[in-house]
Order: C-alpha cells, then structure tokens, then sequence
C-alpha cells in the first residue's frame, strides 16, 4: 500500500489545502494525513471517491461538505455543520461538534464521539438507497433531527442522564427516525414528533450500526444492546397539512 | 309638493329557472323583502338592505343582487349619498342613524404600511417547528425589578399586581347583550375560552348564561352604569371604565326600548321596554383626576384583584389623555379608531369625528415612551382591525393587543349591512327577537369565530417568524419592522417610520 | 457574519494585545475588512481613576474646541493626546483618534445614585448627538477601545494593541450589512465601563431602542449593537441588576419553560419577564459584555450564533471558534458549548 500524503497545514488556508487534498485523491493517494489543523473550513468539500483523510486538529466549519465518498476522520472538536449536505462516505469524529451537525445530510454516515450543539441532523433527508446516518455518543443541544425527512439520528448520551434534555426534538419531522437511549421526557417532542416503542426488531435493525459507531471509538457495545431506547418518529408525513384554507 | 322616490339602493332579482320555489328567502328575509301571492315569489327591493342572509340560503344560487341599478347623473362633489341625505333630512328634519362603523373612504393607513422580512443576515424562523410566543400580558408592569441580594440569592421584593394572561393578542371588543343578542354573545364568550384569551360584555351587564365563562370577560363600566353591581365587577376577569366609543367620540348610547325586552331589561337592571340611555360622560368624571378616583374606586371594592382599563375614543388629543390615564392606577388604556363599529351611530359622527387608530396608537406609545412609562401600561388598540395584516401593523406600531368587534361579527354571519340599529338582524346578531335570534347556534358561532382567532394567530406566527422574531413583546412598538408606502412626511413623522425604500 | 473573542484573566492579571490579534485575524473569514476593533480593561493604571474618553475627531478645530469646553464645562481634563496610530498601507486613516483623561465635577448632576457615571453618560449622549465631527467611542475608567474600518491585524497594527496590557480583551472582526463600514460602527460598543461585541442582528431592534431612548439613551451610532451597551448601563448599572439578570431579562426562557418552574422562581422570571419585556432581544445573536468585574457571554434564545467557552486556571475564553482560542491559548483546557440564553460569567477574584 502506498505511503499516505502527510501534510502539515498550520497557518495553511482551506483553498490551497483543499486543492492539494483533491489532486492527491485523483492521482490515487488511499490516505492523507494533515497535522495541526486549526480552523481550515471545508476541508474534504467536494471529494469523491474512497480516499481517507485524517484531520488531526480543529477544522473549521463545513467539515465534509458535499463530500461523496471519502472517510473523514478527525482526532479533536469540530465546528459548525460538518457533514453539511454530505452524499456518502463518513465522518468520525473523535470529539464534539458544532451546531447543525449533518445538515441536510443525503447519505454515508457522521459519528461523533463527544456532543453535538444546536439544530443536530436537521432536515436530514433520504432517497431510495440513501440514507444518512447520525450518531451522537454523548448529548445533544435542542432541535435535534428538526424538519428531518429521513436516515436516522442515535444518541447514545453516554455520561448523560437523560440522554438528552433540550428541547424541540424532531420539530417538524416528516421523515426518518430519531432513536434516543433511554426514555425522553414528552414535553421535549416537536411539534409533529410521537414517541413510539423500541421494539426487539428495531434493535436488531440498529445493532449494526451501534456496534460500528462503539468499534470506531473502542467502545464495548454490550451495554447498548437492548431496548432501552425511545424512538421519535413523525406523527404525519405532512406537517403543513391542515394549515391552509384556499382563498 | 312631493319630492317622490330615490332609486332603488339595492335590486333583487330571481332567476326563475333555476328557483325550485322552497321558500326559504320568503322565511329568511325579516326586512320583507319577499311575500308569496299565488305561489310565486313576489320581491319588493326597496326594503333590501344588502344583508345577503336570502341569497347565502337560496340552494340554489338563483338569487342576484344590484347595488345602485339606477344611477344619478355623476358629480365628484354632490354625491349619491350627500344627495339622498339631503332628501332624507329634508323629508324629516332629523339626525341620520347610522350603524356599522365609518364608511367614508378616507385612505385606510393599514394598506399604506409594509411589514418586514428577513433576508441572509438574520434567518427567518419557521413558527410550525420553533418556539413562537404570542402570550400577552395586560396589566400594570413595574418600572424596574425591586429585589434585596442575601448571600448571592436575589430575593424579589417586586410584587406584580394583576395582569390578564391572554394566549394570543387578539380580544373580542366590547358588544353589549341589548346590542347584541345572547346566543351571539354567548358564541364570543365560547370562542374565547377556547382560544385563551378575553371578551367584552359590554355596557349592558352580564347574562347569566355568560356566567361559566366570567373568568374570560372584561366587564365594563359606561356611563349608563346598566347592570353594574358589585356582583358583577366581581365576576370579570377585569374591569373596563368606558370614556368613549371611535364610532361615535363625545356623544353617549342609546338602546331604544323596543330591543328592551324581559331577559335584556333583568340583565341591564332597567323596566321593561325603556330606553336605556346612556349619558355623554359620565356624570362623576369632570376631569382626569376623578377617572383616577373611578379607577382607585373599583379597585378598592374588587380588592385590588381585577385591571382596570380605560377605553377612549381616539380623538385629536388622544395622547396626552392616555398618558393621564396611565399615570392613574389603570392597567390599561383602551384606544378605539373611528373606524370602530357601533350599533348605532349618527351618521355625521361616524363620519366625521375622531381619528384613524393606526395615528393614535403611534401618537399613544410615542407620548409614554417619551415619558419613561410605555412598559407600565398596557395599549389595546381597536377600530377597523380586519385582518391579521392589521393585527401586526398595529403591534409595530405600539399595540400590546388588539380588540375585534365587527370581524367577530362576520364570523357569525354579518354581512356589515349597516342596519344593526333597526333590530332586524335576519343573521340573528343585532337583535332580540327570538324567532332570528334563534338562528345562532352558539356552538357553532363559537367554533366559527374561534377558527378565525386561531388563523389570525397562525398568520401573526407567521409573519413574526419571518421577521426573524419569536416573541410578540420583540414585535410590539418595533416600528424599524414597517415602512410607509405613499405616505406623506407629516404623517410619517407620526407614526415615526421610515418610508419604503429606506 | 462577524467573530468574536473576548478573554479574561481572573486574577487581573494582564496579557498584551498580541495573542487576541492572532486569535481575530484567524477569524479573517468572518469578516470583509470593513470593521475590527479591541478593548481592553486595566490599560490605564496612570490614570485609574479619570474617565479615559477617546474620540474620533474629523478635525482637530471646530469639533475638538466643542468638545473641550462641553468637557469642561462638565469637569477636568487631567489629561489629553492624540492616540499613538502607525500607519499601514490598507487602512485608510478616516478620523484622528484623541484621548481624554477626565474627571467630572462631583456638583452636576442632582437626583442620582452614582452622579460621576451619569454626568459622563449624558455628556457621551450630548457630544455624540450633537457635535458634528466628533464621536465619543470609549468613556471608561481604566479601559479603552481600539477600532476601524479595516482587516483585524491592520486595526491592531494601527493602534499597536501590542503595546497595551489588559486584564480583560475583546475583540471582533465586522462584516457589516445594514450600515457601511465607518469607524464609529466597529466594534466593541462600549459607555462607561461596559463594551459590547456582537455577532448577528438582532430583530427586536426598534422595540429595544424605543426602550432605551424612554429612558434617556441617544442612539447614535447607525447600529443595532450599541442599544445592547444601553440595555446593559440601565438593567445593570442603573437598575442593578447582576449581569446573569441582565442576561435572563434580554434572553429569557420560553413561557413554557417558566411555567414549569418552581413556583418561587417561575414568579421571579414572570416579574423579570414583564418588567422587562421591551428589554427583550430577539434575532440571531452571540454576544459577549465586559465591565471592570468581568465578562457575560450569551446567545439568542434558540441558538442560531455560534458561542464556544474554553477555560485554563484563571482564565476564561469565549469566542466564535474554537480554533480562535486555541490560536490564543493552545494549552486551553475545557471546552464547551453554552445552552441558548445561558450566561458564562467570568468574574475577576479581587
């Protein structure tokens, strides 16, 4: 296998890196590694492919924005929205995150380790095959999942208890399913969102992707394997139904 | 000599084809526009009076209406009308009755103003998936929070006094049972349960069937003082001192004794079938400093428990009258534009006299901001608000919340014909009789009225989340949030904003 | 757009201006050059107890001759200077920069529990609003602001913000939209002791500046940030209120929220709440305010700004991006995301 491409990028901006990033994967590089990363945006923005690229530091916002196949990996916090209107491919985070985390997600999968802020996996979307993934180790902000119109959204709250306790969760989701550990306090529920129970056939459902999430981040996954879990699903797949009168 | 006959003001006609003769416009009409002589349908148009009750009945559409089948030669200055009061007043010698509420076309400052939008540099907020607070207090609030510090912990020592609670800023105005009938009432009093918010009883007293909905009613105190015992300051939720009416500033009421009947003569506490009349002022207020000796006075035998609002007619000085009144113990000052609806009106004061309340609630907040004191008092504007589009402009422009009277009285079948007075109400609204009044459900009078608060709010929600606002108290007086379309400076200057484009 | 950072040594301990001006330039992508500035507490220790007053003068002749005598007339200039400015090829120098070291009369003002405060507050309100040529920009004690149109680094450069020791740093780098990019519309915001960076618009705008304008405020400055310094003096100063008051009457919880509360404190934010309700702030917002004590930093209610806190021992960063804090302070410690409305508090440990 080929040496990775390592690049150190401190003081570097996102333009140059981004290039340098995007002719090493057409020329065939399977790994990039960039050292000391401090707020360079858009890192992977675009990328197509199977490449890896590891960010060790804090990228800026757009982490994996529009990115369509590459695994990102990141050893620190990211900021605002990575996996923003991402396709496929993935996201580890090996920390917390910003706000907007996996917005409008299409596809592929964003893994965090630590917390997500505000407005989490909002409108989230899938398509026939497509279907994006969010997974939260720890605790989310408010409006997690808002407006979601699909994929799938598991916070684990690990070192939380409840696992989450903000507000808004899947306000105005008409799609997809938002699986919280533990139980969630009705009065956090969106408007449009209905808890419903966590059956065996949901856990079997989720197994794999709990068990990938906790090997990414060497975590036993025994504890997580049960029911355990509240599942937030839409009460109506349309939530501006019943709104309007015609004139 | 005669003078004869105008036109006809309104033309009837029934499209025999399509008439399966059910006689429902012969039943509905109570004005007698139609009679049956040898099964057919005869029709007398000159006692039309453009109510619609026959043609919204008719199943089968067959019924048309004309306005005006006749014209007069066309003058800009002798108009129809000023012509046909000429002829009226010269016929009779006497004061032209009028109801509804002014119906000159003066431009309607509402349709001059524009709301904001966001746009990139703030976001604009979806109220169906965020928090949006409508929630409106009413009352007296405090100039600053008073508080002693213990150890790191603030204990308050500020003690609010009595506020409403209301669940979205829009209220039903002030209609009398007498005025109005009680199945009318009684669907206000259902509606705004419903919605959490308040009603008017009007000056009139409360029915005991509006009883189980006292907790959602103002009470209110005219110069008439019909129905007003200690019972009844007791049971609203809080008290209305009524100056003055914007349909009809300076000059009193009057509810002709014919609409005086058993049930409305126990609730006004009047004989049967007399005239209630109520005074120009009231004969105890000469002066500001005894309105705030009325306030204090209602507030000492309702124990300090219930608001007291003041309601004045918006006239030239509407300012200055509504900072003396909220330097009174009032809660709130009740502001009503002559555009304001009324029973009954003469005509030339419906007309002529009073202003626009989009002026006077920018004069009103203006005068209170510049004194310190706008946050101490409430402002609930009222007098030609139609639409949620005026709800918002009149928050903008400094309302706390509005009052609606004639848009609560569409919702249960109105259709502004202007005869209120005359106590034929084919929609069993403006009337006693029990054969219309029986008309309203008050379920579903209720459902209907309430449908039209709860889409009035959604459209608020709407419009302050495109604003980029969530909370109605970031909306009130934020008058950076309108620009003025074809205005002009002088008037600008009033409502202080910018014009378009600015 | 806009970024902020702001940074407070707890112990009074005072760091030069260098470290902020690497953190802000970091942040360059926020901003579009139109607008930078800095304020730092605990730079004047000479001069500790006068009002240092630094102005924008457009000329040193008719403007300065009115302020000087409005000065006078209201106390004693202990001191003036033009402010020490170097050159730098992308700034355009627009206003010379003047300070004031300045005690106010202690007779003046009548009717007032702190008169020094309310003398220099009027006199700010009276010079901005009325002398032509002339904006007041800093009316601290010990403190001062440093800005202008330009990027981060050339605003620093200009004033040498280097060469200032503070206990406290805030800075922002400014992308304005609803005013263009003049001196006076940098940021931070600052009247008497309080100084303010902002990051978003806020909605309730008007509302707010009809507030602050009843009770004796001029807003002067073309911009929604400065009515948050006002909000400030008059919750905080004259009503005296602790600042995670302030922040609770600026940006309370949701009714729901209060109503769910136990009932001694579902009725002290009810009272907060209609007290203050034009007090209110509503749009997108992360904003941070200093005084002499320490810094507040809060966001709107439901979170759309950025708002990122990192702590080391004493010290205690707020910013836009993490990246700025570590650019500051690599070694930083803690790092976290307040909730929406939630002040962080930094208080200086006399």
């Amino acid at each position: 296998m080929a040496e990775p491409l390592v690049i150190d990028v401190k003081g570097m901006h996102y333009s140059p890196l981004n290039k340098m990033i995007r002719k090493a994967v057409a020329t065939g590089v399977k790994e990039i590694v960039l050292n000391n990363v401090l707020g360079q945006r858009f890192i992977g923005n675009g990328v197509r492919g199977d490449a890896k690229i590891i960010v060790n530091g804090v990228p800026g916002g757009d982490l994996g924005m529009f990115m369509s196949g590459p695994e990102c990996e990141v050893f620190g916090n990211a900021e605002h929205a990575p996996g923003n209107t991402m396709d496929q491919g993935s996201l580890i985070i090996h920390g917390s995150a910003g706000d907007a985390v996996a917005h409008s997600m299409r596809g592929g999968k964003v893994f965090v380790e630590g917390n997500i802020g505000y407005r989490g996996g909002i409108h989230m979307k899938e398509y026939e095959g497509k279907r994006p993934i969010l997974v939260v180790g720890g605790t989310s902000h408010a409006f997690l999942g808002e407006y979601m119109a699909g994929g799938l959204i598991l916070v684990l709250g690990i070192g939380n208890e409840p696992a989450v306790q903000d507000r808004g969760i899947g306000s105005g989701i008409h799609g997809g399913e938002i699986i919280i550990r533990g139980d969630v306090d009705d009065k956090l529920l969106g408007v449009g969102a209905k808890k419903v129970e966590f059956t065996d056939d949901d856990l079997i459902r989720l197994t794999p992707v709990i068990e990938d999430f906790c090997g990414r981040f060497d975590i036993d996954p025994k504890p997580f394997l049960d029911t355990n879990y509240s599942r937030i699903i839409p009460a109506s797949a349309r939530p501006f139904a019943g709104k309007y009168t015609w004139e | 000599m005669s003078l004869g006959s105008v036109p006809l003001k309104y033309k009837i006609s029934i499209d025999r084809d399509q008439c399966m003769k059910c006689m429902r416009c012969v039943d509905n009409c109570s004005y007698g526009v139609y009679r049956v002589e040898d099964d057919k349908i005869l029709i007398d148009s000159r006692k039309c009076t453009a109510c619609h009750r026959c043609i919204s009945m008719c199943p089968r559409d067959a019924i048309s209406l004309q306005e005006r089948p006749v014209d007069y030669r066309s003058h800009p200055v002798w108009t129809v009308e000023a012509r046909e009061d000429v002829i009226n007043q010269a016929r009779t010698g006497k004061i032209i009755l009028s109801g509804m509420g002014n119906a000159v076309d003066y431009p309607i400052i509402f349709d001059r103003l524009l709301l904001d939008a966001c746009q990139v540099t703030n976001p604009s907020i979806d109220p169906l998936r965020e928090p949006m607070e409508l929630r409106t207090y009413i009352g007296k609030k405090p100039s600053k929070l008073e508080f002693t510090k213990n150890n790191g912990d603030i204990d308050l020592q500020t003690k609010l006094t009595p506020n409403l609670k209301l669940d979205t800023p829009i209220m039903v105005g002030h209609m009398s049972y007498g005025a109005i009938s009680l199945p009318a009432q009684l669907s206000i009093a259902k509606a705004v349960k419903k919605t959490g918010t308040f009603m008017g009883t009007g000056e009139g007293g409360m029915h005991e069937a509006i009883y189980p909905y006292q907790d959602h009613s103002i009470v209110q105190i005219a110069s008439g003082r019909f129905g007003v015992d200690i019972d009844y300051l007791e049971r609203g939720a809080a008290i209305e001192i009524k100056v003055g009416q914007g349909a009809k500033p300076g000059i009193g009421g009057h509810l002709p004794g014919e609409k005086v009947c058993a049930d409305v003569s126990c609730t006004r506490m009047i004989p049967l079938g007399s005239d209630a009349i109520s005074p120009a002022p009231h004969h105890d207020i000469y002066s500001i400093e005894d309105l705030a000796q009325l306030v204090r006075s209602l507030k000492e035998a309702t124990n300090w428990e219930k608001p007291v609002f003041v309601k004045i007619a918006a006239v030239h000085n509407v300012a200055a009258i509504a900072a003396g009144i909220a330097k009174s113990s009032a809660d709130a000052v009740v502001i009503d534009g002559f555009k304001g609806g009324t029973g009954a009106a003469p005509k030339v004061f419906r007309d002529n006299v009073g202003l626009p309340i989009e002026a006077a609630i920018a004069a009103v907040d203006q005068k209170l901001n510049d004194q310190g004191i706008r946050n101490e008092v409430s402002i609930i504007a009222s007098g030609g608000i139609r639409n949620s589009g005026d709800l918002a402009k009149s928050i903008a422009l400094g309302a706390d919340a509005v009052y609606i009277g004639t848009a609560s009285l569409i919702a249960l079948g109105c259709r502004v014909c202007g005869n209120c007075y005359r106590g034929l109400c084919p929609w069993g609204i403006a009337t006693q009789r029990p054969e219309l009044v029986s008309r309203i459900d008050s379920d579903v009078g209720a459902e209907n009225i309430a449908n039209l608060i709860h889409a009035w709010t959604l459209e608020l929600s709407e419009l302050m989340g495109a604003a980029g606002l969530n909370s109605i108290e970031s909306l009130r007086g934020n008058r950076e949030r309108l620009r003025g379309y074809m205005l002009d400076q002088g008037l600008l200057d009033v409502l202080k904003i910018e014009p378009m484009g600015v | 757009m806009c970024g902020i950072i702001g940074v407070i040594d707890r112990t009074m301990s005072r760091m030069d201006g260098s470290s902020i001006k690497e953190a802000l330039s970091l942040m360059d992508e926020r901003g579009s050059g139109e607008g930078a500035g800095y304020v730092a507490y605990g730079i004047y220790p000479d001069y500790a107890d006068c009002y240092a007053i630094h102005v924008f003068f457009d000329n040193l002749l008719e403007p300065k001759t009115k302020v000087d005598a409005i000065l006078e007339q209201w106390g004693r200039i202990v001191h003036q200077e033009e402010i020490p400015t170097y050159e730098q090829p992308r700034l355009k120098k627009e206003h010379i920069s003047w300070r004031y070291f300045f005690k106010p009369y202690a007779d003046q003002t009548v009717g007032t529990t702190n008169p020094d405060d309310d003398n220099v507050k009027h006199l700010v309100m009276d010079i901005n609003a009325n002398v032509e040529g002339a904006l007041i920009f800093s009316s601290g004690k010990n403190l001062g602001v440093f800005k202008a149109s330009g990027w981060p680094e050339d605003v620093a450069n200009y004033f040498r913000i280097e060469d200032y020791k503070g206990y406290i740093w805030l800075a922002h780098n400014r992308y304005p939209t609803n005013t263009a990019g003049w001196w006076g519309g940098a940021h931070p915001f600052n009247l008497l002791d309080w100084s303010v960076v902002h990051n978003g618009e806020i909605t309730s705008y008007g509302t707010n500046r009809r507030y602050v304008e009843g009770h004796g405020y001029e807003c002067t400055m073309l911009t929604d940030t400065e009515v948050v310094a006002y909000l400030f003096d008059l919750l905080g100063r004259e009503h005296g209120l602790p600042p995670e008051v302030v922040v609770k009457a600026l940006a309370p919880p949701f009714w729901d929220e209060i109503d769910e509360m136990p009932e001694k404190d579902e009725e002290f934010m009810r009272t907060l709440r209609l007290t203050y309700g034009p007090a209110l702030m509503n749009g997108p917002f992360a904003i941070v305010v200093a005084t002499k004590d320490g810094i507040v930093a809060f966001t709107d209610r439901i979170k759309l700004r950025p708002l990122i806190v990192g702590e080391n021992g004493p010290r205690l960063y707020i910013s836009s991006e993490e990246a700025a804090i570590r650019t500051m302070d690599p070694d930083v410690e803690k790092i976290y995301m307040p909730r929406a409305g939630e002040p962080v508090i930094g208080r200086v440990i006399e």
